[in-house]
């Protein structure tokens, strides 16, 4: 029994995992945080792509979404992060740079993001939708310049309609960290696994990473309803 | 340019699809008149009033604030678009809308609201801003409300900021469509005597409604449409007491 719940393994020292889970759990908020951004500025730039751009844009960005959505995450990611790596230093050698090696931070938060701009460029086109277009007229009726709309009108309106999407892109934000596994980052679910093989205490070491990723959750929960409660400061609700 | 008149249409055409709603308006709208548009459901009022913002873009004519008329060019669905997007922005800055539906920002405070457009469209500095929203708050009767969110007021309240909000840029002429017809019976009068206070002021108006007497009363100039065009116009009395069309006579009737 000692070998599977020994806690004295959790140890922040050496040979303790502690460290090295936490600094996998950083790692891992760190991922999902940059994907996070990512993609919300890509779900801004794509749902008014797709609201008020041209033709082309708007097939473009239809493209992009229904890839997205339709192939698998675990899929999406490989084929971006090893296309994208390939076709980096391909390009950085065509250049003249010589091969580049991007690291592991930044190709997954790219990889994460990518993936998170599909959806959240469906989650802020509906937002926008379901803003009241009096409300945006209004804007444009006082002669404000249609970047200054999207600032200081479209985006702070539709943002109550787009939170509880976007923080559920959170969560799966947070989770889809441990896909990057499979590629070789050391995130929090790939210490676990190292740290399990070499002590055998898996199922120690799994529900604290499980433990880590509900903390994750519930600290998220509190900061995502604060926000939430702000956004919502105009709107009376309708319960 | 004092005496150019503040809005001039020059046979407005607007079709959507294969409606055509106005059908070659012509109208003048000189310094500090007030003209009241009058005519049933669906005659084109609205679209009428939105043509002089552009926020819809006619198919034919021309429109022209204080003398400067708006540079439209053909486009290929067959309406004319913007030419000139910073003339239109700087036109539309000094022209104020009031919505049946206020349109205030409900993310922001009726304090907000007001100081908006001077600061971010206008470049006035905030303390100026403020000072002079709140001078106008106090003239609506909102003095004390301006920290408030708009969707918790009444709707009275916020039609009132929303004047004010558009008292904020000095407009040199304010639209108004229907601005009391989303509003309680008991609530009309206090956004109607907002209204006539303006007026008394000489501030050029365009205002859509179907409140007939107060429109007789404040109105310089009546204007009857229906379906697209203008049948009958002229000054209160005789638009309300001698009118001629027989449509007219009978939409009065039905609306008194
Ligand atoms: N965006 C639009 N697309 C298609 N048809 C429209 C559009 N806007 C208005 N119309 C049509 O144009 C006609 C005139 O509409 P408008 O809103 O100008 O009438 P109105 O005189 O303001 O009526 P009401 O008193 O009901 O407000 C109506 O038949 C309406 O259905
Ligand atoms: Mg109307």
């Amino acid at each position: 029994m000692t070998t599977i719940f020994d806690l004295s393994l959790l140890a922040f020292e050496p040979p303790g995992w502690g460290k090295v889970l936490l600094v996998g759990f950083l790692r891992s908020i760190e991922l999902a945080a940059g994907g996070y951004l990512l993609g919300i500025l890509i779900g801004i730039f794509g749902a008014t792509g797709k609201l008020y751009g041209n033709k082309v844009v708007r097939d473009l960005l239809e493209i992009y979404t229904m890839v997205i959505r339709a192939v698998p995450e675990l899929v999406l990611m490989l084929l971006f992060y090893y296309v994208g790596t390939d076709l980096l230093s391909r390009a950085s050698t065509a250049m003249g740079f010589g091969s580049v090696n991007i690291d592991g931070l930044t190709a997954g938060i790219l990889v994460i993001g990518l993936v998170q701009g599909g959806y959240a460029t469906e989650v802020i086109r509906g937002a926008i939708l379901a803003i009241p277009r009096g409300q945006i007229e209004a804007a444009h009726a006082f002669g404000m310049p249609p970047s200054k709309v999207l600032r200081r009108v479209t985006l702070p309106a539709m943002t109550p309609h787009a939170l509880p999407g976007m923080a559920n892109l959170w969560m799966i934000a947070t989770k889809d960290t441990a896909l990057l596994a499979v590629i070789g980052f050391s995130e929090l679910t790939l210490v676990t696994r190292q740290a399990a093989g070499a002590t055998q205490s898996y199922i120690m070491f799994f529900l604290a990473a499980g433990v880590l990723y509900l903390a994750l959750t519930l600290v998220s929960n509190l900061a995502l309803r604060r926000f939430e409660r702000y956004a919502r400061r105009g709107l009376v609700s309708a319960r | 340019m004092a005496n150019e008149p503040a809005i001039e249409i020059r046979d407005l055409r607007k079709r959507f699809g294969s409606l055509e709603v106005l059908k070659g308006i012509s109208l003048t709208a000189g310094q500090g008149d007030i003209v009241a548009i009058i005519g049933g459901s669906g005659s084109g009022k609205s679209t009428l009033l939105r043509c002089i913002n552009l926020l819809e873009r006619p198919t034919s004519g021309e429109v022209a604030i204080q003398g400067e008329t708006y540079r439209m060019r053909a486009s290929r669905h067959g309406d004319l678009e913007i030419a000139d997007r910073r003339q239109v922005q700087r036109i539309r800055a000094h022209l104020g809308m009031v919505f049946q539906n206020f349109n205030l920002w409900p993310h922001r405070t009726v304090l907000e609201n007001v100081i908006e457009v001077p600061i971010h469209v206008l470049g006035m500095k905030r303390d100026e801003a403020v000072h002079r929203a709140e001078k106008l708050l106090d003239r609506v009767g909102l003095g004390s409300k301006q920290s408030m969110y708009p969707g918790f007021m009444s709707g009275g309240q916020q039609q009132r900021a929303a004047i004010a909000r558009v008292l904020a840029v000095d407009p040199l002429a304010m639209l108004f469509d229907e601005p009391t017809s989303a509003l309680d019976p008991e609530l009309v009068g206090e956004v109607l005597s907002v209204i006539r206070d303006l007026a008394a002021e000489q501030r050029t108006m365009m205002l859509v409604t179907h409140e007939m007497a107060f429109a007789r009363d404040v109105a310089s100039h009546v204007v009857f449409l229906r379906e697209g065009v203008i049948e009958e116009q002229g000054p209160p009395e005789q638009i309300f007491g001698d009118p001629r069309s027989p449509h007219l006579k009978q939409f009065i009737s039905s609306v008194a």
